[in-house]
């Protein structure tokens, strides 16, 4: 469905990912983890359009997708919850929800399905978005990707600078979202987490990919290596 | 001095002020640009009339129906032509921008037309006026620019607030680019945003071109008069905009029953006592636009 090849992204002169090369199959949960900086919301962020790689490709159901604006990404299908979630402060939740639509795909997904995924949504649907808690914020992130009726949702940082039974509700939805057949790929520091839900996990390494494979072929070990790198 | 007379007069003055900088906040608003040449292209919309009248002889408020298309259409082409290209790169190079065609509007305008001041002939709409309450006897053609401009500003409400595209606009205001992560197209909506800006003062500049005389080189005072409405009524307030223009309006219109030399510095003054004193505006709230 979605194959990275070989990409080399760069801010300026600085270089930020080296030779990145990953494979999402359809249906597929797959995790990218790494510490701060290793170069996964660089490789999100180049998928959904927003950045540019110098070379290499991204293809996406046999198209490349590399070089073409973000906007149209999204039109392909491919939805984005963004880093540090990114509520539109001057519209209300409702408001967040309905930019969805702007994506113009028909799909099972609408402003009452969302709301029965996230029923505090519904109760809050008048007030403004940034007025929302941490967590609310988060699931109106995941509601407006949603409401692209997106075939993979790109998911950054879904669980910072949350409660744990937070996060843990949160994932739960993520494998709701799952099981309906959408395509999901996590970008997380918390590894055990994303373990949980992922088919397979890439581990990124200084802007390279350090470590791939399914959780359960993966040791601590391994992954602590892949992880620092010591 | 019959100050009833003088406010009244003010206000329908400062109702021409409110499209002006309706216009200048809307883009601004939507994309952070601030264009030089809004004053220009407000006397270029005259013009066009001017030219559609003598070729067609209709009569001005029938040119709107052209002239409006038409100023839409060139800020589209503008906007995706021109000052998309420099969006992102600062403020400096569409300031630049804007400043270059300001100076080629007015310069063509002077070789095209001469430097002679113009008049829109209305006919009888020059000097129709209604009777308001005993207090002042007030013109139409301003009255119907006044009405214009509430009904500009309730139907840009209405659909930034209740239309798909008017939440675009607004999401691509918070935020280009979450709002491009969206499927928003934001280079679209910067042309549609600079269509419907002249759009707007298209039907300013033709409604005063009727009622007072326009020149070439006019144009720069117009875009003072559109900077002293947003600054007096506050950025991304449309009705305090629109409440700015008016205050411009009575300023302007007490400073000259005072002394007639006093007409613009009045505004100007109030203008910069809003700066001093409360430099967001005495009406600023960011959530409407």
């Amino acid at each position: 469905m979605l194959v990275v090849d070989s990409i080399e992204v760069f801010y300026g002169e600085f270089q930020a990912l080296f030779g990145v090369s990953i494979e999402v199959a359809e249906g597929e949960t797959v995790a990218i983890i790494g510490a701060n900086g290793a170069g996964k919301t660089t490789l999100l962020r180049t998928i959904a359009g927003v950045l540019r790689p110098r070379s290499g490709q991204v293809r996406y159901r046999g198209m490349r997708i590399d070089g073409r604006p973000a906007y149209a990404v999204t039109r392909l299908g491919v939805a984005m919850v963004p880093e540090g979630r990114k509520i539109f402060p001057s519209l209300s939740v409702r408001e967040n929800l309905l930019i969805g639509r702007q994506s113009r795909r028909k799909g099972p997904w609408s402003l009452e399905r969302v709301f029965d995924l996230f029923p505090v949504l519904r109760e809050r649907a008048d007030f403004p978005g940034i007025d929302l808690s941490g967590g609310q914020q988060q699931m109106l992130a995941i509601g407006r990707a949603l409401m692209s009726n997106p075939d993979l949702i790109l998911m950054d940082e879904i669980s910072l600078g949350l409660a744990p039974v937070i996060v843990r509700e949160l994932y739960e939805t993520v494998q709701e979202i799952t099981r309906a057949g959408t395509t999901v790929v996590i970008v997380e520091q918390d590894v055990t987490r994303s373990l949980q839900v992922a088919d397979r996990v890439y581990c990124l390494l200084e802007g390279e990919v350090s470590l791939s494979g399914r959780p359960a072929d993966v040791s601590r070990e391994q992954i602590s290596l892949a992880y620092f790198g010591v | 001095m019959d100050w009833a007379g003088t406010i009244v007069q003010g206000l329908l003055l400062g109702g021409f002020y409110a499209l002006y900088g309706i216009g200048l906040s809307l883009i601004f608003g939507v994309m952070r640009l601030v264009n030089l040449a809004h004053g220009d292209l407000i006397v270029c919309a005259a013009y066009l009339s001017l030219v559609l009248i003598e070729v067609t002889g209709l009569p001005p408020l029938l040119t709107l129906a052209i002239v409006i298309p038409v100023m839409f259409g060139l800020g589209v082409l503008l906007q995706r032509g021109v000052l998309n290209r420099v969006l992102g790169s600062g403020p400096m190079p569409p300031l630049l921008i804007t400043f270059g065609i300001s100076i080629m509007i007015q310069n063509g305008l002077l070789l095209t037309f001469t430097a002679d001041t113009q008049r829109l002939p209305a006919g009888s709409l020059e000097t129709a006026s209604v009777p308001i309450g005993g207090l002042a006897t007030v013109g139409v053609l301003p009255l119907l620019n006044m009405a214009i401009a509430i009904l500009a500003i309730i139907g840009l409400q209405q659909f930034m607030g209740r239309t798909d595209l008017g939440r675009a606009f607004r999401a691509t205001s918070d935020d280009p680019t979450t709002a491009e992560l969206m499927g928003i197209d934001s280079r679209q909506i910067y042309g549609l945003a600079m269509g419907a800006s002249l759009a707007l003062i298209a039907v300013a500049g033709i409604l005063l071109g009727m009622r007072t005389t326009f020149g070439p080189s006019d144009g720069p005072a117009r875009l003072i008069y559109a900077f002293e409405a947003v600054i007096i009524g506050g950025l991304g307030s449309l009705w305090g905009t629109f409440a700015g223009g008016l205050l411009l309006g009575v300023a302007q219109s007490i400073g000259a029953a005072i002394n007639p030399g006093w007409f613009q510095l009045a505004g100007h003054i109030l203008a910069l006592l809003v700066l001093a004193i409360r430099p967001t505006g005495l009406f600023a709230r960011t959530r409407d636009l």
